[in-house]
């Protein structure tokens, strides 16, 4: 923590067009260009899973406009079995990557941890415009695999080797695969610089008064994620270096000797495949917990706030958070117990696989505990943060099945597994991120969002979901597996109909979405203004204009005197403190006694 | 508004529980020595995550019933026992689940992966390669014979790599398309890649193994019931991925003996 006249972080005020909004130093125009990515991303992403599951149950139907993406993987606008898989490897990973981690941590933690923190901005700010540029690159290469020879690689965003590796084993692994490891590179690059970034910054730019354990929830969520990315992409890239030299320098760190495409002998010998899925797990993992504790520290804020008291434990949830980022590392090898690998080596990955429901047990009872005898403030995004609540439970529970080798024979590479993780990392941090938005962005953009679409979104949204994804548990418990083009193997016709009735649900689902686009445009131009603190929030947020200054705080950083959660304080002026409030109270933290 | 919340997520949570409750949607029936205890490995795991997925729900549900839209200015209260009864109970309750299902998981994993095949276990390979499964017998010498990767032809249907002119182990080999196993009989594969990563998925055997291309891997099973059962291939291969199939075809020993006679008539 540093005084703070010395040490903040001075940049003089923006000048001209691409200063200002292009290549800006400013966290918070660059957490706007991280969302704005985000959004354009998770628009395309969607677009492809509409796509997805429209040739899952008609195969035949022709899409107008779609032979103009790709003529021969979907000549007149019907989709081909491997531009299904195509298609598939592009949902993947724009939704992972340039979604699930740019949002809920990049977007908002940009825009909101300086602030959080009471600081001018991050403490690198041309790193951090780099970060985002970098990124945008890392975007544009991957996009730009659409539009390159036979189309982007069907090798799925785990590219497993030696698939991933060889030019020769289908469409798409040649340039699109080689654009596809250099994207992730770059990615990679990007979110590097940006933990780097986040880190430095909770250390050493709070401001006076601002200690650890007195910053908001979501400021934790995205340091600690901050922490997990700064290890696990510093494995990814040089795994995607790696994979890249295999490609094109005819080195041979994951592909074997003796292999035979297409009736030739392949010319490599002595590389790993297994080497590439250690590496690529060892980040697939934390990357899970990288999507999704920021969306459990943004929901944390915002619960709290709609409970109007403190949550039972502030610390719980902090070391509860702390203890699965650590956990995170020690169980990559849950997604490769049948990968031939040594069978004790299960026994090993699924103990730790187990135990991290503890902490994700413990966050979930604070949650709700919390809530038993609250003043519950039902808006959009209380709602968006309980359906999290939700989501989070119904995703978790498949964990416990996935988690345990045995019965990972039976449900391993079944839909099971896309219903799991749809619901626990993705669903679970998209309701995060709309509850950031209808929580933050009138803060973001000085406009409120209108409240009934936020709910006629919400409900569209919340049953929808459960709609599309509680079936693919069923079809995976029937063993229908995934990945597959056309269901035809003889057991599979009769599941027909419940993946008719998913795509359905996803036709709907998507198209609720565009009442929040709507919203989100509308507002941002026609919206009410925004007051400085609509939601009667304590944190530094909510202690400077709608948006803030270039500075945030008008030049005269603020100084904390309380915990960031102090609502239902009884005889104060409202039911809340702000941190930045000197009036003396009697603290309403009930977790004094815990720990 | 709340209270619309807590009724939807009660009707979400039993709406979802009814398919499992009702046996709509199972695995099919196994037919190997092994898999009884997946199956309750499985059953077990249902009955804890059922009822900490429903209780969760309907909870949050009668929480949300509760303290939403009351009146400005009530009184906050604290949950009996506060965080630190959670945090204790999270750990005895969630612990000893975590610890019984890891124990009894092991037991069950153990039995597939850690027990080796009988001595007198029939050995099959299998070869997969973009996009089928090829199956090799080692013929009446009870040998394979070796591979040669570079002389795979499957224009001249030489699938396995195999020198007949040379090898005199090969001469005997057989090589099916479709896997025949006598019922009660403990077959070992010998698993190998010929390109890119496979799998092996019997639905009905609770096998699933993974090819990886470098690697011998070896699994071993028993099918108990006769019939013709689908084995897919579960690992992302390529373009045919979803049309990867072959099938297993479990025979009485009698059967089997005219089957695999019948296939060395045809190499």
């Amino acid at each position: 923590m540093h005084d703070v006249s010395a040490h903040a972080a001075h940049h003089t005020p923006p000048q001209g067009f691409l200063r200002k909004y292009v290549f800006s130093v400013d966290h918070k125009v660059i957490g706007k260009q991280y969302y704005g990515l985000g959004l354009l991303a998770v628009m395309i992403g969607m677009a492809l899973s509409w796509l997805m599951r429209i040739h899952l149950v008609w195969p035949n139907f022709a899409i107008p406009g779609l032979q103009w993406l790709s003529s021969a993987g979907a000549p007149g606008g019907v989709i081909t079995p491997e531009y299904y898989l195509q298609l598939m490897t592009m949902h993947g990973t724009l939704m992972v990557f340039f979604v699930l981690t740019n949002v809920p941590f990049a977007g908002f933690g940009n825009f909101f941890l300086p602030i959080q923190i009471g600081a001018e901005d991050m403490a690198f700010p041309r790193f951090n415009m780099m970060s985002f540029w970098v990124t945008f690159v890392g975007f544009c290469v991957l996009v730009a695999a659409f539009f390159v020879g036979d189309g982007p690689p069907l090798s799925g965003w785990t590219a497993y080797a030696p698939l991933s590796a060889l030019p020769g084993t289908g469409p798409g692994q040649a340039m699109g695969q080689t654009l596809w490891a250099i994207s992730i590179a770059v990615f990679c690059i990007g979110q590097l610089l940006g933990s780097l970034n986040f880190i430095t910054t909770t250390l050493d730019l709070r401001t006076k008064g601002m200690t650890l354990m007195r910053m908001p929830l979501c400021t934790w969520a995205w340091f600690i994620t901050s922490c997990i990315g700064l290890l696990a992409f510093a494995v990814l890239l040089p795994a995607c270096i790696l994979l890249i030299l295999d490609r094109v320098a005819g080195t041979s760190f994951f592909v074997p000797s003796n292999l035979v495409v297409s009736d030739q002998l392949v010319n490599h010998s002595g590389g790993s495949p297994l080497l590439w899925q250690h590496l690529f797990w060892f980040f697939g993992h934390p990357e899970v917990y990288i999507a999704i504790l920021p969306a459990a520290g943004i929901v944390s804020h915002i619960l709290v706030n709609s409970y109007r008291r403190p949550l039972l434990s502030h610390k719980a949830i902090i070391y509860c958070m702390m203890g699965i980022g650590f956990l995170s590392y020690m169980v990559w090898g849950h997604h490769m117990f049948l990968s031939g690998m040594n069978p004790f080596s299960a026994l090993v990955f699924s103990f730790p696989t187990l135990v991290i429901t503890i902490p994700a047990t413990i966050l979930v009872l604070i949650w709700i505990g919390s809530l038993y005898g609250s003043n519950l403030q039902i808006n959009s995004a209380s709602l968006f943060a309980l359906g999290f609540i939700s989501m989070f439970v119904s995703g978790g529970v498949s964990g416990f099945f996935l988690a345990q080798p045995a019965i990972d024979v039976y449900l391993h590479g079944t839909y099971f597994v896309v219903g799991h993780f749809h619901m626990v990392m993705g669903v679970a941090a998209i309701f995060g991120m709309f509850a950031g938005t209808y929580f933050w962005a009138p803060k973001m953009f000085g406009r409120m969002m209108n409240e009934t679409l936020g709910k006629i979104h919400f409900w569209g949204t919340f049953v929808g979901t459960y709609c599309i994804f509680m079936p693919f548990h069923y079809l995976g418990l029937v063993g229908n597996v995934r990945r597959y083009s056309a269901f035809v193997d003889d057991y599979l016709a009769p599941l027909m109909p419940v993946h008719r009735f998913i795509t359905i649900a996803a036709l709907a689902t998507g198209a609720v979405q565009l009442i929040f686009v709507y919203n989100l445009a509308y507002s941002r131009f026609k919206g009410k203004p925004a007051p400085e603190n609509p939601w009667q929030g304590t944190s530094l947020e909510w202690a400077t204009s709608s948006p803030p200054p270039w500075d945030n705080f008008g030049g005269k950083l603020p100084v904390v005197y309380h915990d960031p959660y102090q609502y239902g304080i009884e005889g104060s002026s409202g039911d809340y403190v702000m941190q930045n409030s000197p009036e003396q109270i009697q603290t309403a933290r009930e977790d004094k006694k815990l720990i | 508004m709340g209270k619309l919340v807590a009724v939807t997520l009660i009707l979400i949570a039993i709406g979802s529980a009814i398919p499992i409750l009702a046996h709509i949607w199972v695995p099919p029936a196994d037919i190997s020595t092994h898999g009884y205890q997946i199956d309750e490995q499985m059953s077990d795991t249902m009955v804890e995550a059922g009822i900490c997925f429903l209780a969760a729900q309907i909870i949050l549900a009668v929480f949300i019933w509760m303290f939403s839209d009351r009146k400005p200015g009530t009184k906050i209260n604290a949950f009996p026992g506060g965080a630190k009864g959670l945090v204790i109970g999270a750990f005895l309750l969630v612990g000893t689940e975590v610890l019984a299902l890891g124990f009894f998981g092991t037991k069950a994993w153990a039995t597939i992966y850690f027990t080796p095949p009988a001595a007198d276990a029939m050995s099959i390979q299998v070869q997969a390669g973009q996009f089928a499964f090829y199956f090799r017998y080692p013929g009446p010498d009870g040998k394979f014979g070796p591979l040669h990767p570079e002389k795979i032809n499957e224009a001249n249907q030489n699938i396995f790599g195999l020198d007949v002119d040379n090898d005199p182990a090969s001469k005997d080999d057989i090589v099916t398309a479709e896997m025949g196993v006598p019922v009660n009989k403990e077959v070992r594969l010998l698993m190998h890649a010929k390109d890119v990563g496979h799998s092996f998925y019997v639905r009905e055997l609770r096998i699933q193994q993974d090819f990886v291309p470098g690697l011998d891997l070896q699994l071993h099973f028993t099918a108990t019931k006769v019939g013709r059962y689908e084995i897919v291939c579960t690992q992302l291969c390529g373009l045919g991925h979803y049309n990867m199939k072959a099938y297993l075809n479990v025979m009485s020993q009698p059967d089997y003996d005219a089957w695999i006679k019948q296939q060395a008539t045809m190499q």
